[in-house]
């Protein structure tokens, strides 16, 4: 078998910093997609038990240091960081770690560029820490999950990574451009 | 317009797709007559009122809901997944 070089999807972007808030592209992790099979429940939680998982509510995600499993639709979920484990028929285990690009979105900032693409209330108030949704980032589809108070992690397909990129970046430098001058 | 997703809340409008009647959950058996068949495919009511119809969360959680809403009103009354739905042939329009 050939060695594959694992590339980034955007290659050679530093991390785009203005008022205080930082867009960046998250290193590469594994990613699966477990897909619940009919009532396995139960089964599902047991193999994920050995990390310290539980399969998530809707809109939910369950994270333990570095491993996050997000709700990502009705019985379905992403585990993040880590290979899967054998889930002894409980699930449908699909790799997906090529086939997204991660953002992270964090500082002062970051509710009010989302708030320019994103048609739902993701201030603290109505979006906690570990929430999770499936939205709209401005005509893409995207996995949006609060991971701190100020930081969101932005998931769009890999094919759109640019224009995520693009989309995120230019309403930071038009957020700036309003910013009153120190 | 906002439409209360069963999972994922109450979303904006642009996030669902609108498909037609809830009359397409309840298809007639396969040799059943062309009159029914026509009637399943073709056949509307147009209420001024409570209606029922299929609405797919497109870019949300990429679920069918069967939305129930008064067309006078413009009121989402209630929805339900249609995967959750048990026996399709009850609750139509009235």
């Amino acid at each position: 078998m050939p060695e594959l070089i694992a590339k980034r999807a955007l290659p050679g972007k530093e991390p785009f910093v203005r008022l205080g808030t930082t867009l960046a592209e998250a290193p590469l992790v594994q990613m699966t997609s477990l897909a619940l099979f009919p009532g396995q429940e139960k089964a599902v939680n047991k193999a994920l038990k050995p990390l310290g998982l539980q399969f998530p509510a809707p809109g939910e995600a369950v994270v333990k240091d570095d491993i996050a499993l997000l709700w990502t639709g009705r019985e379905q979920a992403f585990l993040i960081g880590v290979a899967a484990p054998a889930m002894g028929g409980s699930a449908a285990a699909t790799d997906q770690s090529d086939a997204w690009v991660h953002l992270t979105l964090s500082g002062p900032q970051a509710v009010e560029v989302l708030a320019r693409y994103v048609p739902m209330d993701l201030r603290l108030t109505a979006f906690a820490v570990n929430r999770v949704a499936r939205t709209p980032l401005y005509h893409m589809s995207a996995v949006i999950h609060r991971t701190g108070d100020d930081s969101f992690r932005v998931m769009v397909f890999r094919s759109m990574a640019q224009t995520a990129w693009h989309d995120l970046s230019t309403a930071l430098d038009t957020l700036a451009a309003r910013a009153p001058r120190a | 317009m906002r439409i209360h997703c069963p999972l994922c809340g109450t979303r904006d409008r642009r996030e669902f797709y609108y498909y037609g009647s809830d009359d397409y959950l309840r298809r007639p058996e396969p040799g059943a007559a062309i009159e029914a068949w026509d009637d399943h495919l073709h056949l509307r009511d147009n209420p001024a009122g409570v209606t029922r119809d299929i609405w797919y969360h497109e870019t949300g959680c990429a679920q069918w809901l069967r939305v129930t809403r008064n067309t006078v009103t413009h009121d989402v009354l209630a929805t339900e997944l249609v995967a959750m739905i048990k026996d399709k042939s009850k609750g139509a329009a009235t």
